[in-house]
């Protein structure tokens, strides 16, 4: 599928076209340029936002930004937060996405696992703000913990889990059967075929999922407004009953401010978050496409 | 996206052995450890292991069931009203709570999301027709007409474009996309389309926050969704196909067009569905970019919004100053219908594209 098959031509009879090869001639040449712009019409806004982004956020940075606290007009708080909230979330979501993911892969051949499987992409569908909320009155109301670390780092982990459970079960689909078939003859245990075997083979792929699941949670929203709340100070290091910054919550906030000083902060928190979101994404997506 | 050359023609990956015995109708039955190790299996670690993959379905089930219990008094108090009458209000939160029909509620309070349903269907479905379009422009091109060498960075441009934190999309909609559109492109809408008062901006605030940016935000953060649907189905489109269109003198274009996307159909539809799926939930960039309007339905595309996931976020605040719990319980039936909702769009686009390689990303 090389772009030199674009250059077939409409049959050219003696160096003259008839009408109608003329219009399907121009209509190639049309067709494909309406194709160009469309391309265009995603590819411009994304590189004007990074170009925003990164022009308002970089001209915010400054030494007090990264070592005061959102009350003293830095971000140093959002930051720890941001980190606590979604390693927080990872401890949840790697051992249930990951051993679902296991699972799937080896053993959800069956009416379970395609249950599983749909399930899990419905839970991938299911609006963040609807599972927010539902964290807001199971935790944060209902058992009390009030806006808290372990609230946000729970809602998180749910959200996460189902993209976990999906990439690790590709990536160890990936893992060759033979090498099982080979472990089973050695007499190994499934226990060992899973982790020793299929796991170690399937780790980056696995590690993959982690660091996009990591991505995902470090520029979430919605899903914390109402579960970890938002915080001035720094963390008081509580698991539950503390509210706790969060680098998305500046972007939401301070941009709707007057001041312009407070714009640059919003600037230079969404900086802060697409230089993890895009860091991760492109180097799993070089990875990813060049073991294919 | 996948790439689409392998390294050998004649050697199938196992994940294109599965689809060609699925095409003619037989099932792999080797599946990768299933049955494999009887002998030495333990039926207690693969038990262990269901268990924790039992968590999600739990986990989806939880949902569903403290957001109802937790609605159900709204449920039984709102009744129909709550889908049918646009007229959201807390009533007099200082006025002595009454008993309405058996519930406890505040003097005057009617609680009715028809504006929100509209907002979040006018605004998604503003998203799709633009996306559309540009999705399949898009996936046309990187698909057949992108420089190979390019093909890579610029499909892995769209992509990017889907992993955008959807806060940074309303941070810049509200820095670009909104000045925008009340400066420059509302002004040339009026100015062409004028006649139409749904299209004319001097029936509106005129601010630029509005169903038209809340529009166009979607349709920025779904169009990725769709292009690499169609993206995966078009490079997957038999040779033969394509030769035989070419063969017979047919315009690169026309090939496209006319044989490769006929035969991509069915999963562009679930491309689109699954976009609509992602769109109907979408909370912070509309929020930040659709005005907030409420108890009133759009008459003009520049018209200030809400949708029901921008709504439940920005007022559960004030429902909390309602001391009989039935806004709060009502903002949960809110959130249980918008469940209901996408879990159905979602259940239909699984449907469509089953079999196609994407994650849901």
């Amino acid at each position: 599928m090389s772009g030199s098959e674009g250059s077939v031509r409409v049959g050219v009879a003696g160096g003259k076209r008839s009408a109608l090869e003329t219009r399907r001639y121009l209509f190639n040449i049309i067709g494909w340029l309406i194709c160009g712009f469309a391309f265009l019409l995603i590819a411009v806004p994304l590189v004007d936002l990074l170009a925003v982004v990164i022009i308002k956020g970089a001209s915010a940075f400054s030494v007090k930004l990264f070592t005061t606290n959102a009350i003293h007009g830095g971000l140093l708080n959002a930051v720890v937060g941001t980190l606590v909230l979604s390693l927080g979330s990872l401890i949840f979501a790697v051992p249930i996405g990951v051993g679902a993911g296991m699972y799937l892969s080896e053993y959800g051949q069956n009416k379970l696992g395609s249950v599983i499987r749909f399930l899990a992409d419905t839970l991938t569908g299911t609006p963040s703000i609807v599972l927010g909320y539902f964290s807001y009155i199971t935790m944060v109301v209902g058992l009390g913990w009030g806006f808290s670390v372990l609230a946000g780092s729970l809602t998180l982990a749910i959200m996460v889990i189902p993209y976990l459970t999906r990439i690790t079960e590709l990536s160890l689909r990936r893992v060759p059967t033979s090498m099982r078939e080979a472990a089973y003859a050695l007499g190994a245990q499934d226990r060992t075929v899973a982790f020793r075997v299929v796991l170690t083979a399937g780790l980056p792929g696995v590690i993959t999922a982690i660091l996009l699941a990591l991505a995902i949670s470090v520029g979430e929203t919605a899903p914390l407004i109402y579960t970890a709340g938002w915080s001035t100070l720094g963390w008081n290091f509580h698991l539950i009953h503390g509210s706790i910054g969060y680098l998305t919550y500046v972007v939401w906030t301070y941009i709707n401010e007057p001041s312009s000083k407070a714009h640059a902060v919003a600037f230079a928190a969404a900086l802060l978050v697409m230089l993890v979101v895009l860091a991760i994404n492109v180097s799993a997506r070089t990875v990813l496409s060049r073991r294919q | 996206m996948v790439s689409s050359e392998h390294k050998s023609p004649i050697d199938p990956t196992p994940e294109e052995r599965r689809k060609i015995l699925a095409i003619a109708g037989l099932e792999l039955k080797t599946g990768l450890a299933s049955g494999a190790g009887q002998a030495g299996g333990s039926k207690i670690f693969r038990r262990v292991m269901a268990g924790i993959a039992l968590i999600i379905p739990a986990a989806l089930f939880a949902v569903i069931f403290f957001l109802g219990a937790y609605a159900w008094k709204a449920i039984g108090f709102n009744g129909i009203r709550f889908l049918g009458t646009i007229n959201w209000s807390l009533g007099n939160l200082y006025g002595n709570g009454v008993v309405s029909h058996g519930y406890k509620i505040e003097p005057g309070a009617n609680y009715g999301i028809l504006a929100f349903i509209v907002g979040t269907l006018a605004s998604s479905l503003l998203a799709i027709v633009f996306a559309v379009p540009v999705s399949i422009g898009t996936a046309l091109f990187l698909a057949e007409k992108a420089p190979t060498k390019l093909r890579p960075i610029l499909s892995m441009v769209v992509e990017l474009v889907a992993v955008v934190p959807s806060v940074v999309f309303g941070l810049w909609g509200i820095y670009v996309l909104v000045p925008l559109i009340a400066h420059v492109i509302g002004p040339a809408m009026t100015a062409l389309f004028g006649f139409i008062p749904f299209f004319n901006m001097h029936n509106s605030s005129g601010s630029g926050y509005g169903l038209l940016a809340a529009g166009i935000i979607l349709a920025l953060m779904i169009t990725p969704i769709i292009a690499t649907t169609l993206y995966d189905a078009l490079v997957q489109v038999p040779k033969e196909l394509r030769e035989s269109a070419f063969a017979l003198g047919a315009t690169h274009f026309e090939v496209v067009t006319k044989t490769m996307l006929p035969t991509a159909r069915v999963t562009l539809i679930g491309g689109i569905v699954l976009a609509l799926g992602r769109a109907l939930g979408e909370t912070m960039a509309v929020l930040m970019v659709s005005g907030g309007g409420l108890n009133y339905l759009p008459d003009t595309i520049f018209t200030p919004i809400s949708t029901m996931a921008s709504f439940i976020l920005s007022q559960l605040d004030s429902a909390l100053q309602d001391p009989t719990d039935m806004a709060v319980k009502s903002l949960a039936e809110i959130a249980l219908v918008l469940f209901v909702i996408t879990v159905a769009v979602n259940a239909a686009a699984r449907l469509l594209v089953r079999g196609s390689r994407n994650v849901g990303q």
